[in-house]
């Protein structure tokens, strides 16, 4: 039995803690403040499709965070100013090639900066990393990293040839179909996108990081929704991949309670429809935008994922001191 | 038969999709941050052989299929069938010719193959690794010609074609690597 053992070697654990390093220098280095928040929490996320994993504390279920993000709005709310964390974020039932259930989450805020001015951060944090990868020990030199920037609706329209903002939802499950099977004849717009996103898109992007911005209206998660230059609602969501795989998930941050309350309402309703236990709202976030968040923008970024494409492996138990099946 | 969710897709998993019976060969999880979880599975269809694609939400689930692989003696020919029978029990199973697929080129009584069972059918028949089979017509020898590498083409008193080193005759016995089709070396 080697079950002991790690699920990584020793050399790429240096790596993994020259990452860290490199990462809490690139903030330190914009005066943004590290913050270590709970990773246990008396409520949790709401999403349509993020399971929670829940434990007990003094008797009453808690649950382990799938982002810090919602105690991170609420250090905003207090007035924190640009703030990063790195840590562990956990999600029920996500285990594959680029999956685990327990893992590195980097997420940070910048106040008074819309969705934009974060994606050219995001550009420098990653292209800085791979400029100076042989320095920092974090692998081989490499051609300067290519950055592309596309809104949602490009990308989407040059692969499989419709809008995905105003497409009817008929045309979308045809589509669906084609690329999977009948079962997905009924599904909803924001699965269909994902499918055909993921399957169709993600395949096609270039190498290199690719920023995509102005995610349909339907998947906004907790970004403002606005209206494009083509006069469609687009929720101001981006997205970055590096090398044709997920890597962060921004927003220019939703800061209305009543809008924010609302959006938990609409995820508890297709909780229940999907048969999904339906999650207590986090009524302390809800206070917090009450009090008032700072106009800012904010993203999460897999650090596992990152360091993946750094050391060029094709499977997240490689970066990881104990992957799921060994812990 | 019991039906299988899309986190039990294992490799070698057999199940039924569009009424014809899979075995998974992979199956990948995938899924967007803030999206639906699916799994890309790769499956080939056991009827036909053909590799196929799906993609399935998390949580779908597939009926499982009645398929069974086990070792049995191929015993004779009798025109329309291919009779193998279990070696255990001495039950005997008639496979068409579409089951017997492309094993019937390297079929010689008595050999053991594995015969995947389909409904307690035969639905496919895959011959031993290696065989030995006579050849029954090549063009004539050339006695000497050892060291150089050409080859020429053998058919076997199976039916199948092979490439076999020039000196080679009619009545020599080769053996044969079935799964790639490749001359193994002479049996003395």
């Amino acid at each position: 039995m080697n079950d002991w053992q790690p699920s990584t070697n020793l050399a790429m654990l240096q790596t993994r803690a020259k990452l860290f390093t490199a990462l809490r220098h690139f903030f330190s280095q914009r005066q943004i403040t590290e913050v270590d928040v709970p990773i246990l929490g008396r409520s949790t996320v709401t999403d349509a499709n993020i399971e929670s994993i829940s434990a007990v504390a003094f008797g009453d279920s808690v649950y382990l965070q799938t982002s810090p993000e919602y105690f991170m709005k609420r250090l905003l709310a207090a007035g924190s100013g640009d703030i990063y964390c790195l840590g562990k974020a956990f999600r029920d039932a996500e285990a594959g090639r680029r999956h685990n259930p327990e893992f590195t989450m980097l997420e940070w805020y910048r106040c008074d900066w819309d969705e934009h001015q974060l994606m050219g951060e995001v550009g420098e944090l990653i292209s800085q990393l791979y400029a100076a990868a042989n320095a920092l020990g974090l692998g081989r030199e490499s051609p300067p990293l290519a950055i592309h920037k596309t809104s949602y609706t490009d990308c989407f329209e040059q692969v499989m040839g419709v809008n995905p903002h105003v497409a009817p939802l008929s045309d979308l499950q045809q589509l669906a179909v084609a690329c999977s099977s009948d079962s997905w004849a009924n599904e909803s717009r924001a699965n269909c996108l994902d499918l055909l996103f993921s399957q169709q898109v993600e395949p096609q992007l270039p190498k290199g990081l690719v920023l995509v911005y102005d995610y349909p209206a339907c998947q906004s998660a907790l970004a403002q929704v606005a209206i494009n230059g083509d006069g469609h609602n687009v929720s101001r969501r981006f997205e970055a991949f590096l090398n044709g795989m997920e890597l962060a998930n921004g927003y220019f941050e939703l800061r209305d309670p009543t809008e924010q309350q609302r959006r938990f309402d609409q995820d508890l309703k297709h909780r229940v429809e999907a048969s999904r236990p339906a999650m207590p709202v986090d009524n302390k976030l809800l206070a917090a935008l009450e009090q008032g968040l700072p106009s800012c923008a904010g993203v999460a970024l897999g650090v596992d994922r990152l360091l993946m494409q750094l050391q060029g492996v094709d499977s997240i138990t490689e970066v990881m001191p104990f992957s799921w099946e060994r812990c | 038969m019991a039906n299988y969710s899309t986190n039990e897709f294992r490799s070698g998993l057999k199940v039924m999709l569009d009424g014809d019976p899979c075995s998974i060969l992979e199956n990948e999880f995938v899924k967007p941050g803030k999206g639906q979880a699916f799994s890309r599975v790769k499956l080939r269809n056991l009827k036909t052989g053909r590799v196929l694609d799906k993609t399935f939400k998390s949580g779908e689930s597939l009926e499982g299929a009645d398929v069974m692989d086990m070792d049995m003696q191929y015993l004779y020919n009798d025109g329309d069938f291919w009779c193998f029978m279990e070696p255990e029990s001495f039950e005997q199973h008639q496979a068409t010719e579409s089951a017997v697929g492309d094993a019937l080129q390297w079929l010689s009584e008595q050999d053991i193959c594995v015969v995947t069972l389909y409904n307690g059918s035969p639905l496919s028949v895959v011959p031993p690794n290696h065989v030995e089979l006579e050849i029954a017509e090549t063009d004539p020898g050339l006695r000497g010609d050892t060291a150089q590498g050409g080859s020429k083409p053998a058919r076997l008193v199976t039916g199948a074609t092979v490439k076999v080193p020039l000196f080679l005759d009619q009545g020599d016995v080769v053996k044969v690597d079935t799964r790639t089709g490749e001359y193994q070396g002479r049996v003395k």
